[in-house]
């Protein structure tokens, strides 16, 4: 009785708190119900986004889309790993994506993004991703959202200072977060020995500036440190890249201790330009190696894995002036370039300070050579010489800066979970707001280039418990969109991410939503098992391989009734879309396959393996919903035994059971 | 029941002002998050799992004053945080060395950034067991400052003032509990 008295009080002033916060907030926008300004990152239905936000996947191995302001997922970009949803990795002709001279590596670990630039600005050509744990590099199509290339980096282990971009594009990285013995080395060496045996590289991967085709220009070695993260300079710093180190302990055990006893590491200051020179005058020795290059061609709608079996290597001790060490507080890990290219700020993750330096303070440095010694051979600069300030007690455990072109940096801090924003002239912190919790990267649109649109910032959260509603022990990672138009930060959005996201970048639409590719043109598909009309289905045996040459168009598979197929029989269903209509993929499916589903885009030819394992019948069908008959788009394939001698019989329409019976199974 | 009773309406006075606020089109970024999440990373509600150094510090009655020190200079949501933190507590005991006057003027709002910079120095990001301490290793503190370990006997001292007592694993890194307050050198 009491309670039930209880409960009613309650039921009347919540009802009660509930009119007063109706009344007080009338229908307005979706606005208090986030807790923040809703309102700014409210994308009405039908409206588009302003920007897209190219966010890398983390431990999912893929890449996401998503609009900003709203939050909204468009689409996960197939990449480093294999994705039953579209066939990626499972097709024949996608299979060879995710070769490596290890074979088959259906997964990576996608930590940074690089949009292609020329001149210092987007140019939404190319979105560029790093495969953190086989070494890779792949390239993104804008136009299509899809994996275009994917190039292994040899000499190498744990790709992490990768894909950073110069400003025309002229070249993305890949420097090695594991030192690791050297490809043509034995490596089966004592552990201990790392001091000896283990070298770091870097690897400067040219990009074609027609077809955006990678290749490894030249690696240069590195003493055996871990390289952490990378910026190309811009403006009056382009030629120079810059990257973090860590580790200049060399330590090979226990980094979490023996990685951190030196007050200083380095940030590592690559002249490529010079580096190019030495190329040219022969200064690179040739190391055989052996790694993967696979590249999707858009006629065939099939990739080729070639493997490559040579790099130039640039050595420093024949190479003068090409490399310089800056000493920089406690493991530095994000190492970013403002947007004019003068400052490069270095975040140590164990440092109470953020350290920025002056590349013309560097260059004077570097001319008076006001050098603290050397690092096996590489001159280390005096810390003081390059320095333009620190920023002084940020916050706890900086890692990444953004900078929004107004003059302004905002760090992440992952120990205090926040943004600082501070100003680069005099590094005075100006603002700060909270993260929640615990944030990793950080994106300004157009950051990291020499004009930032600045107007948000999106936090990208490792942490997020009590954010959402819980989902047992694993939780979503987050991502947080703040208004940065203003002095003072404003959080608007609070939405939750897919994998776990570490660097993004973000465009405008404009750059890229009016050339999006609509569909393949089927009279230019060249792929050898293409079907461009229903008269070119057929079937054919060689040996105990079958090809089937199918097509799908609304609302029919051609064939669809397919006899003659024997137990091990190796089937190859080359599908070909004949839809010539944006948005109408069709997928093809069939009961027992050990792969996935292939969907297959409007004029795209896929295929789909699979061995026969017993007899009997086996259906097959769309899986891609493509019209009011989509349920009637299906077929049947019959199963003999292996001796048997039903005849390969194909056909749609025609295979009708027979006028005087009504059992129609031969025997 | 009052209590509850208290907290709804507590609550609906929340969902009004913040109301308010959002109508105004001017609230603070800080009133807004407030609003959001009160607490930070302290607050989550979790009895299930292990104790985070901070809430090991606070179940502790041998670090009242440690945690009080924590509370005001801000430091609780950061060291709920993923860390992984060592935390070189010491003990009210240790803090009872401390002249009182030195001590009430640390906590007072002016001094704030001195009392971070003190307990900061008492904190090291990363997780280490007194076993992977070496003699005459120097590890460098949130603040910036070294210091020194010294090993002997099993004994571990730090900076040659305070000895390690006892250490208490945590779920976000290890408390070693101590019996000396450090000093952060002053030349830093």
């Amino acid at each position: 009785m009491k309670r039930y008295y209880f409960k009613t009080h309650v039921v009347l002033i919540m009802t009660s708190a509930c009119l007063l916060f109706l009344q007080s907030c009338k229908p307005k926008t979706a606005q208090s119900a986030a807790g923040g300004d809703a309102s700014k990152s409210y994308v009405a239905p039908g409206k588009y986004d302003e920007f897209y936000n190219i966010v890398s996947g983390g431990f999912n191995g893929q890449v996401a889309v998503y609009g900003i302001p709203s939050g909204r997922l468009f689409r996960i970009i197939p990449v480093f790993s294999q994705a039953a949803e579209s066939g990626y990795g499972f097709s024949e002709e996608t299979k060879p994506m995710l070769n490596t001279s290890h074979g088959f590596v259906p997964w990576d670990d996608q930590h940074h993004i690089a949009l292609s630039q020329t001149k210092g600005e987007h140019d939404g050509r190319w979105a560029f991703a790093n495969g953190n744990n086989t070494p890779r590099l792949a390239r993104i199509d804008l136009t299509t959202f899809r994996t275009s290339e994917i190039l292994e980096i040899p000499n190498s282990a744990g790709n992490h200072a990768s894909p950073f971009i110069t400003e025309n594009s002229e070249y993305i990285v890949a420097a090695t977060r594991f030192s690791v013995p050297l490809d043509d080395q034995n490596g089966d060496v004592p552990i201990n020995t790392y001091k000896q045996n283990f070298k770091g590289s870097i690897s400067f991967v040219s990009v074609n500036p027609t077809s955006g085709e990678m290749n490894i220009a030249f690696q240069i070695r590195t003493p055996g440190v871990n390289f952490d993260l990378s910026r190309a300079g811009k403006g009056k710093s382009h030629g120079w890249f810059f990257f973090s180190c860590y580790n200049s302990e060399k330590a090979n055990t226990l980094l979490e201790v023996n990685a951190s006893q030196k007050d200083k590491d380095f940030v590592m200051a690559v002249n490529w330009k010079k580096a190019e020179e030495y190329l040219k005058a022969g200064k690179a020795k040739k190391q055989s190696v052996k790694y993967a290059h696979n590249v999707y061609d858009e006629n065939t709608h099939t990739a080729t894995s070639t493997i490559k079996t040579e790099v130039m290597v640039l050595d420093p001790a024949d190479c003068p002036e090409m490399l310089y060490l800056i000493p920089c507080p406690k493991s530095p890990h994000g190492t970013d370039v403002d947007p004019t290219g003068e400052y490069i700020v270095a975040s140590g993750k164990l440092a109470a300070s953020i350290p920025v330096f002056s590349f013309t303070k560097l260059q004077k440095a570097i001319a008076d050579k006001a050098f603290d010694g050397e690092y096996d051979g590489i001159p280390v600069i005096k810390y003081e010489a390059a320095l333009h300030g620190e920023v002084a007690k940020p916050g706890l455990g900086p890692l990444h800066t953004e900078f929004d072109g107004k003059g302004n940096a905002y760090t992440s801090m992952f120990v205090s979970s926040e943004v600082v924003k501070w100003s680069i002239s005099d590094l005075k912190v100006l603002d700060r707001v909270p993260t929640y919790y615990s944030i990793g990267h950080l994106s300004i649109p157009g950051g990291p280039t020499a004009k930032p649109h600045g107007k948000y910032l999106i936090a990208y959260n490792k942490i997020t418990k009590d954010r959402y509603l819980p989902t047992g022990p694993e939780l979503t990672q987050s991502a947080q969109l703040y208004d940065i138009s203003g002095e003072k930060m404003k959080l608007i959005l609070d939405f939750p991410t897919t994998g776990e996201p570490h660097y993004a970048e973000a465009i405008p639409a404009s750059l890229l939503m009016n050339k999006q590719r609509k569909i393949y043109k089927i009279e230019e598909n060249t792929h050898p098992y293409v079907a461009k009309g229903e008269g070119q289905s057929r079937v054919e045996r060689k040996g105990n391989q079958v090809h089937v040459w199918m097509t799908a168009i609304r609302s029919h598979l051609t064939p669809d009734n397919i006899e003659g197929i024997k137990v091990g029989d190796e089937v190859y269903f080359h599908v070909t879309n004949l839809e010539q209509d944006w948005d109408v993929p069709h997928g093809f499916a069939l009961k027992g396959a050990n792969t996935a589903e292939i969907l297959i885009m409007p004029g795209e030819t896929q295929t789909l393996k699979w061995v026969a394992d017993k007899p009997g019948i086996v259906p097959f069908y769309c899986t891609d919903f493509c019209s009011a008959l989509h349920q009637e788009m299906q077929g049947y394939l019959r199963v003999s035994p292996a001796g048997s001698n039903v005849p390969l019989l194909f056909s749609t329409g025609t295979n009708k059971p027979a006028v005087t019976g009504t059992d129609t199974t031969k025997k | 029941m009052k209590k509850i009773l208290g907290s709804i309406l507590l609550l609906s006075s929340i969902f009004f002002f913040s109301c308010n606020d959002a109508a105004k089109e001017s609230g603070t970024t800080t009133t807004e998050t407030e609003t959001i999440n009160p607490g930070g990373q302290s607050s989550v509600k979790d009895d299930e799992s292990a104790k985070d150094v901070v809430k090991i510090a606070v179940g502790s009655a041998d670090h009242s004053t440690l945690v009080a020190a924590l509370k005001q200079a801000d430091l609780v949501n950061s060291l709920s945080n993923a860390g992984p933190f060592t935390v070189f507590a010491p003990t009210n005991a240790a803090f009872d060395k401390v002249p009182k006057e030195t001590l009430d003027n640390l906590m007072k709002d002016e001094n704030k950034a001195q009392l971070q910079d003190i307990l900061q120095y008492h904190v090291y990001v990363g997780s280490l067991k007194t076993e992977m301490m070496e003699d005459g290793q120097t590890f460098n503190q949130v603040n910036g400052g070294n210091i020194t370990i010294t090993k002997k006997d099993g004994k571990v001292m730090v900076n040659n003032s305070a000895t390690v007592i006892a250490s208490i694993p945590a779920s976000n890194g290890i408390i070693h509990v101590i019996d000396g307050v450090l000093l952060p050198p002053a030349n830093k």
